[in-house]
Formats: structure tokens, sequence, C-alpha cells
């Protein structure tokens, strides 16, 4: 492994705390704490983490309807994405947004979305942008399998590849989009394949291993960078919860949940660390204790805080104009 | 003072706003080489080249989703969607990304773009290229919404529409692209939010935006000879809608009538009417009545196509039952 102990510790702890954060909001759904849906990230920890670790802080990111891991793995932090998932003020987005819809933009995560796919075309804008601006940013488009059924994707990938943008597909491919499997819905298994159709390259990693994936995105993000266009990279992996809270995931086996749960990124990745001599079962054990100790903290952080005041219900719809608006205050 | 066509008014437009802000770029199908569908982008690309002026593949959705990624990393694109007709496939895009991101953000982001496109019947082209959908865009939260009758107009208006920070839905109508009008060579914007008062009169408010607000004219200088004064009113932009400035019209003449070449059923002009009533309705001494388009897809031959949207005919009758 090339990477240092630190980065190594990074990544770990970074899974750790995505896995830890998932359970405890499986939690605080089941006590009614949390609202509204969630669509939790467990099991795939290695993708976001694996893919945010081969870019840049000021590289950006659009993410899914599943975006709590990749919120954190681009530099959120747990307790302003505990809050926004309670709907609280303090969230990221002023408890507006909500599980589905977190964003930090600052932090160049241009947001989770609630439709399917919705956002591969704004990757794909932003990547545009980037080239237009010259700068030498390269810009992460997660989906996932379902979302390559739809036609946006294709739209996409045609006008990323057409002008050649700094934009890298990545699929994560968790074998079922809701409850239907890929298979039923998909002409072809290997979502990968759907680049060959617009000329671009395609990688296909295994999404439970956050090394393997760190690597395989890091070339395609020295491609874009070099100026050389988009690549599709496909991950194959896994979600452990349902689709979201109400799933009762009839659709698949036991056998075949076990058989992934085996695979778990965080295990695998432990182990690995272990028997490498890198770190000590006890030095593991500390990281799960402090991220652990986080997650709670950030659950105290959103459960304190106070909701959006009433009167803010109409803010921020619009930005100021720069022109006066006259509207005698009926409409907008 | 000179007098230049609209759609060469909307090439002005962008033309200075591009030289003026090098982060203005425009997108869409045909806008390059053949200049717009209309000649509305005509020039530009010579001018600009294709990085700025970006010819697409037919691909709505991935075109304003574009849009947006661009316009939420600091550019501000315009993009083209060639018929509003046409942008039922982007309508994911337009009222889930564009009109929503900045609210469901905490406002921590902005949508700085232009969806430019033109609508309206009176081509024999029929339904899949003549429709009036402004009600839709009106309905949604979080979009700018502007409708520019001549060209001066649609120069001062699409350049405040571009220098505005938020999501502008601009429909231009297609047939109003030859039409002739005064335009300063001075730079100038018109303010989006602001009504304009096209004629003074004092018995009754029509109030009629786009190629409508040409038909009202015309119905207004034929009621000039019945001794009926009509003041007509082009709010101009739908969103924000200056809804002040017809109310303050509505109490000097108590009666109002709305044109418009949408569908009827859930019309832009129901709005206004209804908003009329909420905040004036002591004003009114007589029914509000709405001239819109018959609720049938637009057909292509002639005489259906003329039947199917408010004529002058429509508007005068619309006056006269109330004012007599």
């Amino acid at each position: 492994m090339k990477e240092s102990k630190e980065e190594l510790i990074g990544y770990l702890r970074k899974m750790m705390e995505i896995r830890l954060f998932e359970e405890k909001v499986m939690e605080l759904l089941a006590r009614n704490v949390i609202k509204g849906a969630s669509h939790l990230y467990a099991g795939e920890e290695a993708v976001a983490v694996g893919a945010c670790s081969a870019i840049k802080p000021d590289d950006y990111i659009t993410s899914t309807h599943r975006g709590h891991g990749h919120c954190l793995a681009k530099g959120g932090k747990l307790p302003e994405m505990m809050a926004e998932l309670c709907g609280k003020a303090t969230g990221y987005c002023k408890g507006r947004g909500g599980s589905m819809h977190i964003a930090d933009v600052t932090a160049g995560n241009l947001g989770a979305t609630g439709i399917v796919c919705s956002n591969v075309p704004v990757a794909v804008g932003a990547a545009l942008s980037v080239k237009m601006r010259k700068t030498s940013q390269v810009v992460l488009c997660f989906f996932g399998d379902g979302a390559s059924n739809n036609g946006v994707f294709h739209e996409s990938l045609n006008m990323a590849a057409v002008w050649k943008l700094p934009v890298v597909f990545v699929c994560e491919n968790n074998l079922y989009g809701m409850s239907v499997a890929a298979s039923r819905c998909s002409a072809v298994q290997d979502m990968a394949d759907k680049a060959k159709a617009y000329d671009i390259p395609s990688m296909i990693c295994d999404g439970m291993d956050v090394l393997a994936v760190r690597e395989t995105i890091k070339k395609a993000v020295e491609r874009a960078r070099k100026g050389d266009g988009p690549t599709l990279v496909e991950c194959k992996t896994y979600r452990y919860f349902g689709h979201s809270r109400s799933d009762p995931r009839a659709y698949r086996t036991k056998e075949e949940e076990k058989e992934w749960r085996n695979k778990c990124p965080i295990k695998q990745f432990s182990k690995k660390l272990v028997d490498n001599k890198i770190f000590t079962e006890q030095e593991i054990a500390q990281i799960e204790k402090q991220a652990e100790e986080d997650v709670e903290s950030a659950e105290k952080f959103a459960v304190e805080s106070p909701y959006p005041n009433v009167k803010e219900l109409r803010d921020d719809i619009y930005a100021p104009s720069p022109t006066e608006l006259v509207n005698g205050g009926a409409i907008r | 003072m000179r007098e230049i066509l609209y759609k060469d008014a909307l090439v002005e437009a962008m033309r200075e706003e591009m030289e003026r802000d090098e982060k203005v770029f425009v997108m869409g199908e045909d806008v390059a080489i053949y200049g717009g569908a209309y000649g509305a982008t005509k020039g530009l690309y010579e001018q600009f080249g294709e990085d700025r002026v970006r010819d697409t593949a037919i691909s709505e959705s991935a075109i304003v989703g574009a849009a947006i990624g661009a316009a939420i990393t600091g550019m501000r694109p315009i993009a083209e969607i060639m018929y509003i007709d046409f942008i039922t496939q982007a309508m994911d895009q337009l009222v889930n990304q564009a009109a929503k991101m900045r609210y469901m953000f905490g406002g921590k982001t902005t949508v700085p773009m232009v969806l430019r496109t033109e609508g309206g019947a009176g081509r024999c082209i029929a339904a899949h290229h003549s429709q009036s959908l402004e009600a839709w865009i009106m309905h949604v939260p979080g979009l700018y919404l502007v409708m520019p009758s001549t060209p001066y107009d649609a120069k001062g208006l699409l350049k405040a529409s571009i220098r505005d920070d938020n999501p502008v839905v601009f429909i231009e109508h297609k047939m109003l692209y030859g039409m002739k009008g005064e335009v300063p060579e001075a730079d100038y914007i018109i303010p989006l939010g602001v009504a304009d008062i096209k004629k003074k009169g004092s018995d009754v408010t029509i109030v009629a935006y786009s190629r409508q607000l040409h038909v009202a004219m015309e119905a207004a200088t034929e009621l000039e000879k019945d001794n009926i004064s009509a003041e007509v009113i082009d709010p101009r932009t739908l969103k924000p809608l200056d809804i002040d400035t017809i109310l303050t019209s509505v109490k000097k003449t108590s009666k109002l009538v709305i044109v418009s070449e949408g569908y009827k059923t859930g019309n832009v002009a129901s709005e206004i009417a209804m908003l009329v009533m909420e905040h004036g309705f002591d004003l009114l001494d007589a029914p509000v009545k709405r001239v819109c388009a018959v609720d049938v897809p637009v057909p292509m031959s002639p005489v259906l196509e003329d039947a199917a949207i408010p004529n002058k005919q429509n508007v005068i009758n619309a006056v006269k039952e109330i004012c007599q």
C-alpha cells in the first residue's frame, strides 16, 4: 500500500463514520426522531470514500438520493448532516432539504437529488463550466445502476463525450433500483458497457474495496485533468439496508445479503491493515470508538438544535435581484 | 430613434451581455452555425466562437441540466430550447432542479441562468410547435417568467434576465420575431417585475402580454370608435408579477379583461383575475373577463388555428359585455 498511514487511517475512519451515521439514522427513523425518507448508504462506503479520496477539495461532486456517504466523504460534517436529516435550522440546508437534498456547495458537493438521474446533466454542466473557466478541476458524478436506464443519462454521456469534459461518471451498482434487480430491468449487466455507445472508456472495480475504488477513480481523474474527457467507472457494491425505511427487502434472499455482508468494506479493509501490520486491532478499535462518539455527539447536536423559524418559510426562494422588484407583496 | 426587428433586439441583448461578461454563453440546438431556428442567435457564433456559442445534440433535458450545472459553478448560461413544446422533455431539470436548488440547499447556491424559448400559434405548425405553456412555469416557485411583446422590451428584459441571479424562463413569440420597433442604441435594461402601460384609458383595463398585447391594442383602437376608453397593460414579466400597476388601473376603470394565448383552463389570466379579487374586489364594477385560447391542441389548418386563439373581435366582445 503506497498511501501513508495517515491517509489509510483517514479512509477507515471515514468509512466507519458513514456506517455508524447510517446505523444511527436507522435507529432515529425507528424512533421517529427523524421524519420522512432516508435512503441509507451502509455497505457502499468504499465507493464514496475511495472516490472522494482521489480528488482534491476544490473538485466537485454531484450526489444521488442516497447521498449521506458522498456528503461525508467530500468533507461534510456529522453534526450539520444529522441536523439536516432532523429538519433543524442548523442543518446544511437549514432543514429544507433533509436527507434527499443534502448539499454542501462550499465544499464542492453540488447536492443530492430526489429524482433518480437528475444530477447527471448537472455534473456535465459543472464540467463544462470547469472547461470554460479553464481551471484544472474535475467533477465526480455519482449515480446508481437504476439511473443508467434513464434517458437523460444517455443525453448527458453523449454531451460529455462530444465536448471532452472533465467528468468521471461513477456508477454505484448495488444490484437493485429500489426492488427491481438490474438483471430484470437493464439489457446489459455491466453498466460500464453503456459507455461504449458514447466512445467513453470504462472501468469496473470492486466497490467493496476502498483502495481498488481509489486506484480506479484516480486513473479516470488523471485522464479528465489532462483534458482527455470523461470516463465511466462502475463500482460493484451492495446496500445493506432496504431502499428506504418501508422496504421489507422481499426481493432479495438472506443468503445474498449474508454473502455481501461478508464482503463488508470496513471489515475487509481493517483486516488488510492488520495483516499488513500497519495497524493493530486495538488501534482500529480506538478509531471506531472515536467515530461512535462523534456520531453520538452529532445526534446530540441535532436533537438539541432548534427547528427553523416558520417566519423564514419563504426565504431563499429567489436570489436578490440586481433590479428592484415591484410586486406589492402579492405574488413573486 | 432607429427601428430594429424583435429577433435582432434579442441578438443585440446577448451580444452586449457576452461582451460585458465573459461568463455569459449560449447553448442549444442550432444556435451556432445556423443562428437559431428563428434567427435569434445570428452572428453570435461568428463573433464569439464555438466555445461560447455551442450547438448541442437534440437533448433538451441535458441542455437545461448542463446549464444548471454551469450556472451553479460560476458561469451564466443562456440555454435555448427551440420550441416551448420541447420543454416538456426538460421539465424535470427546470422544475425540480433549476427552480428548487437554491431553496432546497438553504440559500447556499444561486442558479443564474436564462432558458430562452419561444411559443405561441400563428404559423400552422400544429400541436407540437404552437403552445403557450407559461402557466406551467408561473406555477412553480423559484422560476422567473418573462414574455416580451416588443423589440424594445425584448432587449431590455433579456439583458435584465441575463444579469439576474435567478433562473429565468424567457418566452418569445414566434410571430413577433419579424416585428420592427424602436430600440435605443444605448445600453438599457428593463427591470423584472415592472409592468408597462402601453395605452392609457379610463373605462376598462385590458391586461395582455406577448403577441396578444398587439391584439389587445388593435381592439382598444376599435373600441375608441365606440367611445370605450381602454387602458392596456403589458405585465412583461409574469413572475414577478406587477400586480400593483394592474390594481391601480382597475381602481380607475373598475373593469378588467385579461387576454392570453394559453389554454383557458388553469391560465395565467385565472391567476391575475384571482389576485385582483383578493386585493381589489371592491374596485370591480363587473365580473372579470378572460379571453384565452380554446382548450384544444392547436390544430394545423389555418382556419382552425385562428379559431383556437384569441383575436381582436374576442377582446372587443369581452370588453363590451362588461362595459354596456
